[in-house]
């Protein structure tokens, strides 16, 4: 298991050393500055073994946070872990920074002391931990015996995610379907790779301990349902006929609080929902996916000294949507010198810092096409390596889910109170963003 | 080794300071002196000094106070043993305290002190905190066992803790099962052989309903213990697989890798005509793809791991090319794991999409990506053959960019694609040979020398072009050198008329001005062989060379078993077994097999390569030139010194004469004996359990050498080809010295004898019974599993006659515990010649003593790994029964040497 757990900052200086087993020394802390931190190479491998101790290492920030160990531990489990420990730390003190770790240092080892035992995660589900960790130094001594126990049974149950007695006036919840759109294109326009990896974030303001269900237009559960015989589908009448009314899902996986087995048996969504704002699912789709953008580059070499570029984007959307922050980079060669651009639309700029022609265009509704062409001259040299030519990026958002998924229902029970699911004032957001977006030229 | 401090630290100064407030009145002082103590020990320096002013402190209702004193104490205890104690009392009192939060707290933290005197008192509350009513409080006793077990194993076991701890697994709370479990599995560990975990239907289906209520880190501690379960039948492991599938779909990617590996392991025992089957199959490959969308880190481990699952079943991912494409901003040690795995899933379906990447791939900034892509390229050639020619064409693109290390690349991943396919693309030599002066490598340098030789009479200037290395030979690495060497060697042996001085000049700088001894050697074996017989040289150096396997940098199929079994784990990542990087680790799992003879096992192909291959580096590495003679030579040179060894055949050996004789007579020189017993063959694997294939044999020690004589029997109505065979780990490391040389396929009732040398350096694992081999052999239709045993007397080497002072001396030593005695009846031979037949399998008599008409023989045995046997046998004139004694330093050895006696001295 894990033996020691180290934060630093860029320098390379301690900030934070919590050691959970005997076989990890002081040493230990030193040889990871020394082998990785102050490496000259840059960094080959997230997993680094120095004389028979293994070391895990993420980065956030200017920020390196390490874990040690002599065993042979599950490594997917310590990066998890690694990455659960920002998300308490921010949920806690915001910004994972050197001033911020120094400040609440004392609350860091009460967390790591908590959340970690002999090397062992233990239950570090923020909801559960700010009931008994808490800033504002402890209640501990003035907690009732009952509020006592409701802690334990809390950070130890099966909903360690949800606190009991929770109240509110107005019962709300926000759903955010956020999908980020990969593509990898060939210069002639064939598609390399396109995925989209989705994510369901919801933000939920329920009094109780609600039950929830999730309905979308997973094409399993449609299908299903379109033998049964059910004439009222909720989703035709939801989408008006118009679009896609099934996508297939490739995969997806779900927040502790989805049960599972019930997920796998009947391909239904059902939870308790943690308070306040979650991920319940990210899920990935390959299969017709909305492409909103179509990138056409045309590089022309003119001789040595000089490149011609020529750009055009098409949206390929329903006119009546409207997409935003769209920025097209247009990578230019090292020994650029000087760069002309001319575009119809929006705002182009050589960015000799980034190597690249910056494109920005504010809002660009469906079905149209711009254009920008560039001409750029180049030094002379005899490195007689061949610019490597990166692929042509893309960035945008879009007010639609490029997957085509849409959301049917969620239902909310709360037996023991008094509301109803009509009751719950529900919002729901489709945002489609750009990935990986890149087309080679 | 201690402490080392980052800053100048001022003792007097700063220490008097905070003794001072560390003993004030006021609370929130007291409680700023301690965190301030706490920062110091943070960045290293050594506030010990204030041990008893930060214990004073201890004694608080201010549970974050107490926290901090916990840790400080944690910390430093150890250092201060005899301070330490007086915290007891304050702990003591803390785990009898209301509120379970702080009980749980002093119960975890006196388990992280590392006293003996802390740990006595630990006992007490321990047992009660085990039974405690409130969770939080035995999920945190739970754990403390396996601290405890970790400072005094001893007393955890007197104190009866681990009973204790196995009624938690039947615990209402699935987080307190989570943590016995962790602790229970972490305790086994150290007693490997102690049925302390005890699995079974009862206790399985216990953790499978904690599985769906715990924590998501319980959940990998649950899923990772029930990977060493041993299911008693398919049905049992089908049904534990139905209820860990849905842990797939969980948003925390280690619980995702935990279940892939129980049903990895758990699919082993499932019968492959199970419809079953088939839906487990299609449904790990889609969580397996989305575990490349989680962090990098992530992604690395789940690469890594995906890289093992893709050698053991290609099938699961086989359609999902495309997501291990290489995104350009991915970071370094992403793409490389991506790429690998690119190439192990490239098929002719779609090896131009592969390719297409590639060449992307090979015009990147980053030097080992591009290498590493340049090479891929030559592995799909040598992989799908329709691709070739796509791929050389691609190659010599490439090569004509210039760019240095590119064109390296690119020319020694050629030289295998001229292996592969022999007479097909040396068209493009010219082309190569451009680019001579800007390799600076040496593997690419071997590599073009290597093709300057190997085609030496397509090239007309082959021999100005070799002379140019020629020049620098002193300087050149070894590896150039030998490959040079080779290369003059072959051109003269192709045009002997224009080149006879250079090859005087390279054999000359071999032999006479180098202090490498291969090169020397193989400088004087080519002199020889060229002064003495030319048409024998032009067979050995000229030989036709064995086609180079597709797949070269496959995993050793055991090893590979046994990761599959650590998926998840650092072992997986590092590729390597958790012995080669955790101390006193324990010995490796194995996936459990349902039918263990013939079990059809399509995807674990066999290599031909006796190397065990790591996956870690570039593939063609591994049939990189160097090799190409050695293997070659190696192999000639192994017939002729063998025959030359045997006696009877010493006379038909060819082109063996002269000052060649005391070259190649390798196992002449230490006595060789004559009449070593070698037993008839038996037969090992039979025709109707190997679809046709019938295998029997016998083992042999000749002149030194180790050698399996194998009969291959063809009783199917099929021709087989392409025989190779492997060994499982084994007591004395035996494995096979070279591949199997069945060079001509096997046609149908043919029978052909094959004898293969063996060496001991392969992994050792201690069998039993400790003579037993387990055995693949893998033709053109299936893969086949057998075991045999060896007489031990193949480990009897030549040198075992032991001196007679020190044979004394050891006998005394050895304790007499260790003796065994045997009978040898029915002998009807005097102790002279008895003692010849012995020693004609390497049992050497080091004494006679002739005792009232009883001979005492003394013999001694030294067998391969160095371990001496020592042996006493009586005669007694007329009586037809021996008594052996045997004694051993291993006496578990005894038996099997008594064993030898017997079959020696009957036959």
């Amino acid at each position: 298991m894990i033996g020691g757990l180290f934060i630093y900052n860029h320098k390379g200086e301690v900030l934070i050393s919590r050691v959970y087993r005997d076989d990890i020394g002081r040493n230990a802390v030193d040889a990871f500055r020394v082998n990785v931190i102050h490496a000259r190479q840059q960094v080959r491998s997230p997993v680094t073994n120095i004389a028979r101790t293994s070391f895990f290492h993420i980065k956030r920030s200017n920020i390196w946070l390490a874990a040690v160990t002599k065993q042979n531990v599950n490594a997917a489990m310590v990066f998890e872990f690694l990455y659960k420990m920002c998300d308490v730390m921010s949920a806690y003190f915001g910004k994972i920074s050197e001033e911020n770790i120094k400040n609440n240092f004392v609350l860091i080892y009460e967390l790591l002391d908590e959340i970690l035992d002999f090397g062992y995660p233990q239950n570090s589900e923020t909801g559960a931990l700010k009931t008994f960790i808490t800033q504002q130094g402890i209640k501990g001594q003035h907690q009732t015996k009952e509020e006592q126990s409701q802690i334990t049974s809390q950070v130890t149950g099966q909903i360690g995610w949800r606190r009991e007695g929770i109240k509110y006036r107005r019962n709300e919840l926000f759903l955010d379907v956020l999908e980020s759109v990969n593509l990898l294109m060939s210069p002639q326009g064939q598609v390399l790779s396109a995925h989209v990896s989705g994510r369901v974030v919801m933000k939920s303001y329920l009094s109780g301990m609600p039950e929830c269900k999730f309905g979308m237009n997973d094409k399993i559960v449609i299908d299903k349902q379109g033998k049964g015989g059910t004439t009222d589908d909720p989703v035709k009448s939801e989408l008006g006929g118009s679009g896609k009314q099934s996508i297939a899902i490739d995969d997806c996986t779900f927040h502790q609080c989805v049960r599972l087995s019930k997920f796998d048996s009947e391909r239904s969504i059902s939870f308790i929902p943690p308070d306040g704002e979650y991920e319940l699912m990210r899920y990935r789709t390959t299969k017709d996916i909305i492409l909103p953008f179509r990138v056409i580059p045309l590089v022309r070499e003119v001789g040595r000294t000089k490149l011609e570029v020529k750009v055009v984007i098409k949206s390929n959307f329903k006119p009546s949507l409207l997409a935003q922050k769209i920025e097209v980079r247009i990578p230019t060669p090292l020994n650029t010198s000087g760069v002309q651009v001319i575009c119809m639309k929006g705002k182009a700029k050589y960015k000799a810092s980034e190597n690249a022609i910056v494109w920005k265009i504010k809002r660009m509704a469906g079905m149209k096409e711009s254009q920008i062409s560039a001409e750029i001259e180049l030094l002379p040299t005899n490195d007689k390596k061949k610019w490597a030519r990166p692929p042509i990026s893309m960035n945008f958002e879009v007010p639609f889910a490029p997957s085509g998924l849409k959301v049917r229902y969620l239902k909310v029970f709360e037996s023991k109170l008094n509301y109803s699911d009509h009751d719950v004032i529900k919002w729901v957001r489709y945002i489609g963003r750009s990935g990986i977006y890149e087309t080679r030229c | 080794l201690k402490v080392i401090n980052c800053c100048v630290w001022d003792p007097s100064g700063e220490i008097f300071e905070l003794k001072a407030e560390l003993n004030s009145d006021k609370k929130e002082k007291k409680k700023e002196a301690v965190k301030k103590v706490i920062a110091s020990m943070t960045v290293g320096k050594d506030v010990s000094a204030l041990f008893p002013d930060v214990v004073n402190c201890m004694q608080t209702d201010n549970l974050e106070l107490k926290k901090l004193v916990y840790l400080y104490l944690m910390n430093y205890a150890k250092s201060q043993p005899d301070m330490a104690i007086m915290a007891v009392n304050t702990f003591v009192k803390d785990c009898e305290d209301p509120n379970p939060l702080i009980r749980a707290l002093a119960v975890r933290t006196m388990g992280c002190i590392r006293v003996d005197k802390i740990t006595e008192y630990l006992c007490e509350p321990l047992r009660k905190c085990l039974k405690d009513e409130d969770p939080y409080v035995r999920k945190t006793a739970a754990v403390c066992v396996a601290k405890l077990h970790d400072i005094n194993a001893q007393l955890v076991e007197d104190q009866g803790f681990l009973d204790t701890l196995k009624d938690l697994i039947s615990d209402s709370n699935p987080m307190v099962v989570a943590n016995a479990v962790a602790a229970l599995s972490e305790i086994a560990e150290s007693h490997p052989n102690s049925n302390l975990l005890d699995l079974n239907p009862q206790t399985i289906n216990k953790l499978l309903t904690a599985l769906n209520e715990c924590t998501e880190w319980g959940q990998i501690f649950i899923l990772d213990c029930l990977a060493n379960y041993m299911p008693r039948d398919d049905r049992e492991s089908q049904s534990i697989c139905e209820r860990v599938t849905p842990r797939l779909s969980h948003a925390n990617s280690a619980v995702v890798l935990s279940a892939v590996k129980v049903l990895m392991k758990f699919m082993e025992m499932l019968p492959k005509d199970l419809d079953y089957y088939g839906t487990l199959l299609k449904k790990l490959a889609p969580p397996l793809v989305t575990l490349l969308s989680a962090e990098p880190e992530l992604q690395y481990v789940a690469l890594r791991n995906i890289n093992l699952i893709v050698q053991k079943r290609p099938e699961i991912l086989k359609h999902e090319m495309k997501v291990f494409f290489v995104k350009y901003n991915d970071p370094i040690y992403v793409k490389l794991e991506k790429l690998d795995i690119m190439i192990r899933l490239a098929s002719q379906a779609n090896i131009a999409q592969v390719l297409a990447e590639l060449k992307e791939y090979a015009t990147e900034v980053d030097v080992d990506f591009v290498r590493k892509a340049v090479r891929a390229i030559g592995r799909c050639a040598i992989k799908v053959e329709q691709s070739a020619e796509r791929c050389v064409s691609t190659l010599l693109d490439l090569i004509q960019t210039k760019v240095n290390y590119v064109v390296q690349e690119a020319i020694v991943v050629i030289k295998d694609i001229f292996r592969k396919y022999p007479n097909k693309y040396e068209s493009v030599i010219a082309t190569l040979c451009e680019n001579l002066d800007s390799l600076d490598e040496p593997e690419a340098r071997a590599a073009m020398i290597w093709i300057v030789g190997e085609y030496a009479e397509r090239i007309d200037n082959a021999d100005e072009l070799l002379e140019s290395f020629l020049e620098g030979f002193h300087d050149e690495s070894t590896q150039v050198q030998l490959q040079l060497l080779t290369a003059i060697v072959k051109l003269f042996l192709k045009k002997p008329t224009e080149t006879q001085e250079l090859v005087q000049q390279v054999l000359s700088l071999a032999t006479q001005d180098s202090d490498n001894p291969d090169l020397r050697d193989r400088g004087y074996i080519y002199w020889r062989l060229l002064s003495t017989d030319p048409v024998a040289a032009k067979e050995v150096v000229l030989a036709e060379k064995p086609l180079i396997s597709e797949e070269t940098d496959l995993i050793e199929p055991t090893l590979l078993e046994e990761l599959i079994c650590h998926i998840g784990t650092l072992a997986s990542v590092y590729h390597k077994p958790p012995s080669a990087f955790v101390e006193g680790s324990r010995v490796h799992l194995r996936i459990p097999h349902t039918r263990v003879s013939t079990r059809p096992h399509p995807h674990s192909p066999l290599k031909c390569c006796p190397a065990p291959h790591s996956a870690l580096g570039p593939a063609i590495v591994q049939v990189s030139t160097r090799k190409v003679p050695v293997i070659l030579l190696g192999s000639r040179l192994w017939t002729l010194s063998i025959t030359s060894a045997m006696p009877a055949s010493l006379g038909g050996a060819p082109a063996v004469g002269g000052g060649l004789g005391d070259l190649f007579d390798l196992g002449g020189g230490v006595g060789m004996p004559t009449g070593s017993y070698v037993a008839p063959k038996t037969a090992w694997l039979l025709a109707m359990k190997a679809k046709g294939l019938e295998i029997s044999g016998t083992f042999a020690r000749r002149g030194g050498i180790i050698q399996m004589d194998l009969s291959l029997t063809n009783k199917a109505m099929s021709v087989m080809t392409d025989f190779a065979i492997q060994f499982n780990r084994n007591s004395f490391g035996l494995a096979p010295a070279g591949p199997m040389q069945v060079l001509t396929p096997l046609s149908p009732n043919q029978t052909i004898d094959v004898s293969l040398p063996l060496s001991m350096s392969g992994p050792v694992m201690k069998m039993e019974p400790l003579n037993n081999l387990q055995v693949a052999v893998k033709n053109n239709i299936d893969v086949f599993y057998f075991s045999c045993q060896y007489p031990l007397s193949l480990l009897f080497v030549e040198d075992g006659k032991m001196d007679r002072q020190v044979f004394l001396a050891t006998w005394k030593d050895i304790p007499n515990d260790n003796e065994a005695q045997f009978q040898i009846k029915d002998i009807h031979l005097n102790s002279d010649v008895a003692s010849n037949k012995l020693q004609g399998s390497n049992i050497f008599t080091i004494a006679k003593r002739t005792v009232e008409g009883q001979d005492m023989l003394y013999q001694s045995v030294k067998l391969t790994n160095g371990i001496w046997v020592l042996a006493e046998m009586r005669i007694q004139t007329g009586n037809p029964n021996y008594t052996l004694s045997i004694k051993c330093r291993a006496p578990e050895v005894c038996q099997f040497v008594y064993q030898c006696y017997e079959l020696v001295l009957k036959n």
